[in-house]
């Protein structure tokens, strides 16, 4: 049984605005649209997206669409029960690839931030863990900035890694800006376009835990990739990843948010993380473990197992500190896909080696999913734990589901 | 004599262009349209830059062209829906023929009867809503009472087309007199006793487009079942605009129930007096108005048994609402109908022969889908949290025309003396005193994105348009 991740546009009719001309339906040269005592509804199946039906519609209302994976795609007869529209649970925005964790908010929105990606909600969970803590978002706005002092900027990388990714951590002195692990925050770069338009904000994951990158101090982390070629692999520098990792000690940044509300870690004791993560997407893992750190010693008995792939060990931001952390605490799982002399490796690869402790933790309610990392990672990803979960007894699609439901299955791509 | 651009001025799917008698008639009638149009169109709003829609042509993609127009040089065309192949007549004695292309001789005077009455509504109910611009709650719902004006303009213009194409001398002689006729005029009113009434407000004219437009949607709707093809695609493509006025009607009541329910909320009251001092129109006066509209509504419908309704249907000129969605044998002569009647002074129900109700089997599906509507007024009401349902009377109440004429009947269905009749009418009538009120919250709104108080904005604009948009320049 493999995964089914087609997502589809799906045709919708408002019932608040629709007053039931049956024009749509006169339209319509498939026989998609149909209707009973109540609503006039599209059939998904039927509906072909011809438009023939858009503009003879007197109200507007027939001009409605979602992003759905086809297999939730909303039926006829659960269109019929609807006193209004169901809210659109995904957004998408242009891609800045490789630019590092950048992120775009589901709640809210987060005020024409581009650079960003996806919290994906189609495919994962719209709502955070039960026991998340309540987020703060959009506190700072385009509008409103706060600036930011940058109090410590690190390579990451090996100096012989041709991947440059530092460890930025930036200061709000007395200003409060409290942020949860998952959450980003935007950077406005100085300077203009050529064409003389400001550059928009970049989005990046927060890398340290609530309570400061230092514990007990007003700062946050950043896990930035310098930017030097576009996604065809074509010389270009990024505008705000080079910005940012030239940084020096003591400069000032202009920073907006915080942003996100569902990819949020939860709060009870004995939940466990199961953490998936390619490059920068090993942001918000880190940040969620770290805290998780200093929670121990407070009597937390959640397992944390991490699943973390880069090109080569030299790559791969954080591996000394990760190295350190106790067996007992977290067990870490490192996926080379450019290592020479061996194999290519991916994070799914090693989730199926390890398919047996990974179908224990799907099995177990109190485990949550995290996934971040480039986009082209989420179907392999999901197809492993379909694999995992079907395999040993536990039938992927409702499994799936009810991860979604319950704010258990996080996917951040970019 | 005006000489016409046919394919740029009259856009149309008739072969306008190849047809010499028809260009010859409508050379003649085009003119007068004009001149009646700047007399009894849209008061002081002809130089007006509108954002109007154009039906251009009848595919999905060019019937609703948008631009700014000035009203006189709106383009009406003549169109139909596209010819369906080898189309049977589908109800009555000829149900299974060819349906005619051209009329049948012996149905001539009752056809042109049915479509001078239809044609007649048209231009009427631009005169009744000549001044209404004055007073536009804004420049969205300006445009909008436009809209509805021009497409009654061009209905007219269906109508007549067909009188002048199809009916000869006598069809021109119609088509001249559908301009001759004013509403409310006491010498040579319009031919239908609602389409003479005053529409005074804009509560009142929202009211209007609801109910009495949707009365043309059921008579459009079967007739657009008619054996005489031309009509029936014609009226057929007319729905697909009177699908836009009903929408004015709902969505206008609908905006004035949420802004009412909106002061109700803020001022923590359900106090009429206090809500009209606030500027809002009370939901019991709502009430009254749709109470007035819905029965003077019911009465277009006409007697509730017809000889000449069964006459239409036998002769295949005139089906039923949804004719081919019913599963009857189409011909309905041994079936029968439930009307309700009057015996002793008392309301009951008798089971007469359908052909014979016809008008009652429509004025039912009229009430069904006019309820629908109601509903989901009373949805604004239950989401703002008030307890108030609206709810359309009975059909016996206040009925001028049919069994019912001059009974005394309550908005729950009780026949009631005279005595009880009176001392209720104020609260189940509009009184001149509501008018009034109405009248005084009436005061033109121009600034685009601007609403007058005692109505909500519209939840989108029109066109995919901001509701900002300026959807008439003034000039």
């Amino acid at each position: 049984m493999s995964v089914h991740l087609e997502v589809i546009k799906q045709h919708l009719i408002d019932p608040e605005i629709c007053i039931r001309c049956n024009t749509c339906e006169e339209t319509c040269p498939v026989g998609a649209i149909t209707h009973d005592g109540k609503n006039y509804v599209v059939n998904a199946e039927l509906c072909n997206l011809c438009m023939a039906c858009v503009s003879p519609c007197p109200t507007g209302a027939i001009d409605n669409w979602r992003q759905i994976r086809k297999d939730d795609a909303y039926s006829v007869d659960e269109q019929y029960t609807w006193e209004e529209l169901p809210k659109q649970t995904t957004i998408a925005t242009s891609v800045e690839q490789g630019e590092a964790a950048p992120k775009t908010d589901e709640g809210g929105g987060t005020d024409g931030v581009e650079g960003g990606i996806e919290v994906d909600t189609v495919l994962g969970s719209t709502l955070p863990p039960w026991s998340a803590a309540r987020p703060y978002v959009n506190i700072y706005t385009h509008k409103a900035p706060i600036t930011a002092t940058v109090v410590g900027n690190y390579r990451l990388t090996a100096e012989t890694s041709e991947s440059d990714v530092h460890h930025i951590v930036l200061d709000f002195g007395q200003m409060p800006f409290p942020v949860l692990e998952g959450q980003s925050i935007a950077v406005l770069p100085p300077g203009a376009t050529a064409e003389g338009r400001a550059h928009h904000a970049r989005q990046y994951s927060i890398a340290s835990a609530r309570d400061g990158e230092r514990r007990g101090y007003n700062n946050l982390s950043l896990t930035v990739k310098r930017v030097v070629s576009d996604a065809q692999g074509q010389a270009r520098g990024g505008v705000c990843s080079n910005y940012l990792c030239d940084l020096k000690k003591g400069d000032t940044v202009q920073v907006i948010g915080p942003f996100g509300s569902s990819f949020l870690m939860p709060n009870h004791p004995n939940s466990h993380l199961l953490m998936i993560c390619t490059g920068t997407g090993s942001a918000p893992m880190r940040a969620m473990t770290e805290y998780r750190r200093r929670r121990r010693l407070k009597g937390a008995t959640g397992k944390l197992m991490l699943f973390f792939g880069a090109r080569t060990r030299e790559e791969l931001p954080y591996f000394g500190p990760l190295m350190n952390l106790p067996k007992d605490f977290i067990d870490v799982n490192l996926a080379f896909s450019r290592t020479q002399g061996q194999p290519k490796k991916y994070v799914q690869d090693l989730m199926r080696e390890r398919a047996e402790e990974v179908a224990g933790m799907l099995r177990d309610e109190n485990t949550y999913i995290y996934v971040c990392g480039l986009k082209g990672m989420e179907e392999g990803v999901l197809q492993a734990l379909a694999d995992i979960a079907n395999q040993s007894g536990q039938p992927w699609e409702p499994l799936w589901k009810k991860l979604k439901q319950l704010g258990r299955l996080h996917l951040e791509t970019y | 004599m005006t000489s016409i651009d046919y394919s740029e001025k009259i856009p149309n799917n008739v072969n306008l262009a190849g047809d010499r008698t028809l260009q010859r008639a409508l050379e003649q009638w085009q003119p007068n349209f004009i001149s009646w149009w700047k007399d009894m169109g849209p008061e002081g709003s002809q130089a007006f830059d509108v954002y109007l829609r154009t039906a251009v042509s009848v595919d999905p993609g060019g019937w609703a062209h948008f631009d700014y127009v000035k009203m006189p040089e709106y383009r009406w065309g003549i169109f139909m829906s596209p010819a369906q192949q080898d189309r049977q007549i589908q109800f009555g004695e000829h149900k299974g023929q060819p349906a005619w292309q051209e009329v049948p001789g012996e149905h001539r005077a009752n056809l042109r009867r049915i479509i001078v009455t239809q044609g007649d509504t048209e231009p009427a109910s631009v005169e009744q809503q000549r001044h209404l611009g004055l007073t536009a709650p804004s420049s969205y719902d300006l445009r909008n009472l436009f809209q509805v004006n021009v497409e009654e303009g061009r209905h007219l213009w269906a109508m007549v087309y067909l009188l002048q194409r199809y009916f000869g001398r006598d069809g021109r002689e119609e088509a001249e007199a559908l301009l001759g006729r004013r509403s409310g005029d006491q010498d040579n009113p319009r031919i239908l006793g609602a389409f003479n009434e005053r529409t005074p407000d804009w509560l009142a004219f929202f009211m209007f487009t609801y109910f009495t437009d949707r009365d043309g949607k059921f008579q459009l709707s079967a007739l657009a079942e008619s054996g005489f093809d031309p009509l029936a695609r014609t009226t057929k493509f007319m729905l697909t605009e009177e699908a836009h006025h009903m929408f004015v009607g709902e969505s206008g009541v609908s905006r004035v129930i949420q802004r009412t329910c909106a002061v109700m909320n803020q001022l923590k009251t359900d106090d009429p007096q206090k809500l009209r001092a606030a500027g809002v129109i009370d939901l019991e006066t709502v009430q009254r108005y749709l109470n007035f509209h819905y029965s003077v509504t019911l009465d277009l419908f006409g007697a509730d048994q017809s000889s000449n309704a069964a006459m239409f249907y036998s002769a295949g000129l005139k089906g039923r609402f949804e004719e081919n969605k019913r599963s009857d044998d189409h011909q309905l002569k041994d079936a029968s109908y439930k009307i309700l009647g009057v015996d002793g002074g008392a309301l009951v129900e008798r089971e007469v022969p359908m052909l014979n109700a016809l008008n009652e089997v429509l004025r039912d599906d009229f009430i069904k889908d006019s309820i629908g509507g109601v509903s989901r007024w009373n949805k604004v009401i239950e989401k703002a949290g008030i307890p108030f349902r609206l709810a359309v009377p009975h059909k016996a109440f206040n009925r001028q025309i049919g069994t019912f004429a001059g009974l005394k009947v309550s908005p729950d269905g009780r026949v009631v003396g005279q005595e009880e009749w009176q001392r209720n009418q104020s609260v189940w009538l509009p009184t001149a005193e509501d008018r009034a009120f109405v009248a005084s919250l009436m005061g033109r709104v121009v600034e685009p994105g601007k609403f007058a108080n005692w109505i909500a904005p519209p939840p989108m604009g029109i066109n995919k348009q901001p509701i900002e948009f300026e959807y008439v320049r003034f000039n």
